[in-house]
């Protein structure tokens, strides 16, 4: 249950700073990146780097999983990769 | 205390010398100009601390004073007509954000056809922006309510606009009565802002977006606190007049208290009113005048508890809303009086800068005492221009 107006900071301020993680933007998505099993992805690591809302994970310098919590599906990782690992998928395809 | 021979505005640009705020950031404007004109030459003479930001246009103003007061600052701005039209975005963001700035406002008709003098519609059109509106009727009351302003726009963290009528207050000479410099320092007080952003070991953030599952509650809270603001102004005010030892009040009530015919109004036109009523007075007529100085938050009680025994009363609009039905002022008072037997009649006047003279408002209580034997048919009517 949200707060009611009684309890929110007045002017609309945010006190708690970092709270932007409670906030999840991954029901924005339309499009989802998903890594296509033909392609070999290189560990370029241009994904990770490029990715606005660090939803590339990286372990002992790998690529690892993408983590959709937070991927609006800008695409701006399937653009970015050299080798076009990365497809954008049809959210409604994992309904 | 001696008085001192100051215009209107020289009295406000007074005011916020003494005042002495943070940051003060404004473009000029007739007929605001003086104001900034005399506090600028305070800043250029080392006279007050503060910085003075000169900013290129009225939309800066006001996003500079939003910035500096999100910062933390106290701040202070003026101006009049299209350049309070000009900042329109910004007056709606500053009070959304709880910023406790004041905003001299010397009315002037907003364009077109292009018009520098008095009248209403500049603030008048800003009265739903979520600003308090104080309306001084003379040039002591432009010094002390913008003073005022100060105090209770930081205990409520509601900004204020303190008008008073351009060219008939602001570049008229009076006599005013400066209080001492220590004595506002002192009234004034240090600053302490709510949460400001540069406490850089308390990080926030402000003036986030604030879609529709938050936006409501935001807006039902900026509403409450407006409403609550009222007790807080008579608390304020209370101690304001125990300070300085002046009357500090939402409404006046001259010479209400038996009268039968009551003319309501803002600002430099109660003060010619106060004459016609002491000349009617001393024919035996039972007249009064009830002037509104706190506009927003609007004092409907005290308004209605004022005008609840009057026979008939006449509101002073001096700005139009064009399909509404009267001025500003007359709603939101018939609104008040509702289901009382007052009747209530509406003149809109002194549009552009006309005159507003003694035999005019004498007019206007002729026909009230007229009604006692005639029937009302226009609610609505226009003083002073011509047929």
């Amino acid at each position: 249950m949200k707060p009611g107006w009684r309890e929110l900071e007045e002017g609309g301020k945010i006190l708690n700073a970092g709270n932007s993680a409670e906030h999840k933007t991954g029901d924005w998505r339309t499009f989802r990146p998903v890594l296509k099993e033909e392609v070999n992805c290189t560990h370029c690591m241009f994904c990770w780097i490029y990715c606005p809302e660090g939803c590339i994970e990286a372990k002992d310098g790998k690529r690892a999983d993408i983590l959709l919590d937070y991927c609006k599906g800008c695409g701006i990782c399937a653009k970015i990769c050299p080798v076009k690992a990365i497809e954008m998928k049809d959210e409604n395809e994992f309904k | 205390m001696k008085p001192k021979a100051l215009t209107g505005s020289e009295a406000m640009a007074n005011a916020f010398k003494q005042i002495d705020p943070d940051v003060v950031a404004a473009y000029p404007i007739t007929p605001q100009t003086p104001v900034m004109h005399a506090y600028s030459k305070y800043h250029a003479d080392g006279e007050v601390t503060g910085d003075l930001i000169r900013v290129e246009s009225e939309h800066s103003a006001m996003s500079a004073a939003v910035g500096a007061s999100a910062a933390g600052a106290r701040v202070m701005t003026a101006t009049a007509a299209n350049g309070l039209a000009l900042m329109w975005e910004i007056v709606y963001i500053a009070s959304s954000m709880r910023l406790p700035m004041v905003m001299g406002i010397v009315n002037r008709a907003l364009s077109g056809p292009i018009n520098i003098h008095c009248d209403h519609s500049d603030s008048m059109g800003a009265r739903d922006s979520g600003w308090m509106q104080i309306y001084a009727e003379n040039n002591q009351e432009a010094y002390e309510n913008t003073i005022f302003a100060m105090k209770l726009a930081e205990k409520t963290r509601i900004p204020m606009m303190s008008c008073m009528d351009g060219f008939i207050t602001s570049h008229s000479v009076e006599g005013v009565n400066l209080f001492d410099d220590d004595k506002v320092k002192e009234y004034i007080g240090e600053h302490r802002p709510r949460y400001p952003l540069l406490d850089v070991d308390n990080p926030i953030t402000q003036g986030p977006l604030d879609l529709f599952d938050y936006y409501f509650e935001h807006k039902r809270r900026q509403s409450e606190d407006m409403f609550q603001a009222k007790q807080v102004f008579k608390d304020t005010a209370k101690e304001f007049s125990e300070f300085f030892g002046k009357p500090m009040e939402e409404v006046e009530k001259y010479k209400t208290e038996d009268a039968e015919y009551i003319i309501v109004a803002l600002s430099s036109t109660c003060g010619t009113a106060k004459e016609v009523i002491d000349n009617l007075r001393e024919k035996g007529k039972k007249v009064g005048l009830l002037k509104i100085r706190l506009f927003r938050p609007f004092p409907s009680n005290e308004i209605r508890e004022a005008l609840q025994d009057a026979r008939f009363v006449a509101v002073l609009d001096r700005s139009e809303t064009f399909g509404g039905f009267g001025g500003p002022l007359f709603t939101e008072i018939r609104s008040a009086m509702y289901d009382t037997n007052v009747k209530i009649v509406d003149y809109i006047y002194g549009l552009g800068g006309r005159e507003i003279n003694m035999q005019m408002i004498e007019q206007v209580f002729c026909e009230l005492e007229s009604y006692e034997t005639e029937e009302i048919k226009e609610y609505v009517k226009y003083l002073g221009v011509r047929e």
